[in-house]
């Protein structure tokens, strides 16, 4: 079988962005459920609350009139789930509300809505949560803390624009100050502590600060992968690129670089490469360059992690990778059958493509329409582009 | 353009509110941008850098306008920078005077007025062909709308980012301030709000003449 | 001089162009002069004001400044009193207490922090031979992060600071350096904030590297140095 799914002429079963997206929330609820049981109400309210502000951004929005798009089409949704999933646990309740209107505001809406978004919208309320309160959003708890279904991390219920309470002094109430506060990357990058696997993998032996179960998250999206409502190249691009990276780096100094494994199941990198790089609107259409967007960001998060003042890049090579996409598209567009080499040779000297070939046409002057990913809602353009034609 | 130099007092507020409104430098024409971002950090700095430039384009304007006459078109690009040039030395030194918290905080762009676009825009396109009144006039104005505009960001962000305003807290002790607010990013970003802001009051009153239009 | 309305056509001779730029240019002198002249006393004033305020906060005791200059060799020279000191020499303040003791010496290092240099004013103390204390003379460290270094209780608790010198009189003993958070041993050492280890070790750089050139200097001529003159 060599039958591939491709996004925009060869639609062979009816399936719609609402399917899509329905099959992606559902796949998201058992590692939500799972978040949940490892941190308690917390995260129960913490994903409730993000949830429902990028729900209600969204509505209000679509309100107005300036943009398609309904909150029951899920996009929203998952926006909120997964930036509350890329959150701590305990993080205040308000930033998360803040965190969600961003996101659907700044990453999406300016942008025309879905479907035209460069950017992940659940990064860019990320990023802005984590430019604006830095500290807020590096304080873990641990995780499986005894009483997390009775009583909330006390950060969580922060009065709006108010500095949550010290985690730590309450960690140390409970007499759980070891274990205290930082991720298993911050540990590494900061204090030299690395984290064992079945630790990183689960989350179910200790008291580590790490996020949703990455294992978890592997299992749900090869059900997503499998059923074909995700590409299954980003993913393994992300992962292949950035295991191959930590794993030469590992071999040439074992002292200084941590082993490959630690890479691969530490942080939001599972997540990210699952969930939020395979985000329709914002990766590639073309298989060649999926395979070149994740090895950018698996690349990207690598050198991050190892090289800047930050534990975490997985959010950074994500955005990083989403503003180069139009760009990889264009260069990995598949050629045009019969037209190999010379297709090849009128690309690489775009611009130039006439001096070279006198009767070379472009598929512009030959009145083709190019189907490109669109920033803009440019659809009254389109109309006037083809009156002159008809 | 130049007609008379006894203005009637509603030709005099039109010169005026023409910079702080319908041409407001910083919301209408988005000329600036260097000191506007850069400088907005709290309301007091925006306030100061609002005050040195209205100094520098107030006094730059009057004497292109006094010596327009005498300006060979040739070299009034570089006449015109040696004025400007000049009331910029004066601002610093008189900065440097009053405080040097506020020189430190301002830095580089005390020097940097004398590139900024708006001041050579107004002489070349304003002052150079009006009388000394009309010219200080709407020199004052544009500064006028541009020290607004820069007042409008410094207290947005003085307000999210550090939870003060001119220095008075306005949340109490227990604030979280949104450190991105301070950060040249948080200048982008409230800009482009106050941005939106002003389109859309530019929209609605383009859809209020457009209904009335349709109705008569 | 020609019209406004047809200069567009006739072109200036040059003596008048540039007897007009003479002229601007003289007038702009002029107000450029009298402004200068205007603000100096207050401006000198402010400068001085900025300086002992940064240095009375890190030599808490002191009541009064004197500006030197460290030479490469030979004992230091006040600052204002006539005589140019070599080049390459490391400006100083020395702060006297009330009754004209040395209290601490006060120098500026620099090094490069996460956003740019980090420059900050130390005190050393003769007596004991340690760093007491620093304050930041400018820094664009991100707020909430790498300017906590003057606030944060366990990065200040690293002050007092060993840095006696070697027995050559040379260098210090042990180069003044930034460890990970949670790893001094030494008391030369400085504990890292955690999270804002760039920023710490940008601190202890710039500490080391001016008292490393500072110090030697002055410690032959401390006697000179010991009372107020």
């Amino acid at each position: 079988m060599s039958i591939e799914i491709r996004s925009a002429p060869h639609i062979k079963a009816p399936k719609s962005v609402e399917t899509i997206m329905r099959h992606v929330v559902w796949s998201l609820m058992p590692v939500c459920a799972f978040f949940v049981f490892q941190y308690g109400l917390s995260a129960l309210a913490s994903l409730m609350v993000v949830t429902v502000s990028c729900l209600a951004t969204e509505r209000l929005i679509v309100r107005t009139g300036t943009q398609s798009g309904d909150i029951s089409d899920y996009s929203a949704a998952i926006t909120g789930l997964l930036l509350a999933l890329s959150l701590p646990p305990g993080f205040p309740l308000w930033m998360g509300a803040v965190a969600g209107i961003v996101a659907i505001a700044l990453g999406k809406a300016l942008f025309g809505g879905i479907g035209f978004n460069v950017f992940n919208p659940a990064l860019v309320g990320r990023a802005f949560v984590q430019a604006a309160f830095p500290q807020a959003i590096a304080t873990y708890t641990p995780s499986f803390l005894p009483g997390r279904f009775h009583e909330m991390v006390p950060s969580s219920m922060t009065l709006p624009l108010m500095q949550p309470a010290a985690v730590a002094d309450w960690l140390k109430a409970k007499h759980l100050d070891a274990l205290a506060g930082a991720t298993p990357l911050a540990k590494w990058k900061f204090e030299g502590i690395l984290a064992n696997a079945d630790e990183l993998l689960t989350s179910l032996s200790g008291h580590m600060a790490v996020g949703p179960s990455p294992a978890l998250i592997l299992v749900c999206g090869i059900y997503l992968a499998a059923r074909r409502f995700m590409d299954w190249r980003i993913p393994a691009a992300i992962l292949g690129s950035a295991g191959l990276t930590a794993w030469l780096l590992f071999a040439l100094n074992d002292v200084r670089y941590p082993n490959p494994f630690f890479m691969l199941f530490s942080g939001g990198l599972i997540l990210g490469a699952v969930y939020m790089a395979t985000d329709m609107a914002t990766s590639p259409v073309t298989p060649k360059g999926m395979w070149v967007y994740g090895a950018l960001i698996g690349l990207l998060t690598v050198v991050i992690r190892y090289y800047s003042g930050l534990p975490e890049g997985v959010m950074y090579a994500i955005l990083l990778g989403n503003a180069a996409t139009p760009l990889i598209e264009k260069i990995t567009q598949p050629t045009p059958f019969g037209k190999t080499a010379f297709a090849l040779l009128g690309r690489q000297k775009k611009g130039a493509s006439y001096s070279l070939h006198p009767g070379y046409i472009s598929r512009e002057d030959a009145g083709a329409v190019t189907p490109r990913k669109r920033f803009l809602s440019n659809k009254p353009k389109r109309d006037e582009r083809k009156k002159p034609n008809e | 353009m130049s007609t008379a130099t006894n203005l009637s007092s509603t030709d005099r507020w039109d010169e005026f509110m023409e910079g702080v409104w319908r041409q407001n430098p910083l919301f209408v024409m988005v000329l600036g941008l260097c000191p506007a971002l850069a400088v907005t950090v709290s309301a007091v700095n925006a306030l100061s850098m609002g005050l040195a430039t209205t100094f520098v384009l107030t006094c730059s304007c009057l004497l292109v306008s006094l010596l327009r006459k005498m300006i060979p078109k040739e070299v009034r690009i570089a006449t015109y920078i040696v004025i400007i040039a000049t009331f910029v030395t004066v601002v610093d030194y008189v900065i440097q005077a009053v405080s040097l918290a506020l020189y430190d905080a301002l830095g580089a762009f005390i020097q940097l007025i004398v590139v900024n676009c708006i001041i050579l825009g107004r002489a070349e396109a304003h002052a150079s062909k009006n009388p000394p009144l009309p010219a200080m006039l709407n020199a004052l104005g544009m500064s006028a709308g541009f020290t607004l505009g820069l007042f409008a960001l410094g207290a947005v962000r003085e307000i999210l980012g550090a939870g003060t305003l001119f220095g008075i807290s306005l949340f109490g002790p227990h604030f979280q301030p949104w450190v991105v607010m301070v950060l040249p990013p948080g200048g982008f970003f409230v800009l482009g709000l106050w941005l939106l802001v002003f389109a859309a009051i530019a929209r609605r009153k383009q859809d209020k003449l457009a209904e009335a239009a349709g109705h008569a | 001089m020609s019209q406004a309305t047809d200069a567009l056509t006739v072109s200036t001779p040059t003596v008048g162009m540039i007897r007009t730029l003479g002229l601007v240019a003289a007038l702009c002198g002029l107000i450029i002069v009298s402004a200068y002249q205007g603000t100096y006393d207050a401006v000198q004033e402010n400068k001085r004001i900025a300086v002992e305020r940064a240095v009375f906060k890190v030599i808490p005791v002191a009541t009064s400044i004197v500006e030197y200059l460290a030479p490469g060799s030979g004992a230091p020279q006040k600052v204002g009193t006539g005589g140019t000191a070599p080049a390459g020499s490391i400006k100083f303040y020395a702060g006297y207490d009330k009754d004209g003791h040395l209290a601490g010496i006060a120098a500026e290092g620099a090094a490069k922090g996460y956003a740019d240099t980090v420059r900050i004013l130390f005190a050393w103390d003769p007596a004991q031979a340690t760093i007491t204390g620093f304050g930041v003379v400018s820094s664009r460290e991100t707020p909430g992060i790498g300017d906590k270094i003057v606030v944060d209780k366990d990065f200040l608790a690293n002050f007092p600071l060993a840095a006696p010198l070697s027995d050559d009189r040379m260098v210090l003993a042990h180069e003044i350096r930034t460890v990970k958070h949670g790893t001094k041993t030494q008391p030369w050492e400085i504990d890292a904030i955690a999270g804002a280890t760039i920023t710490s070790r940008a601190v202890g750089k710039a500490i080391n590297e001016a008292a490393q050139a500072l110090v030697p200097r002055l410690v032959p001529h401390l006697d000179a140095l010991k009372e107020k003159s």
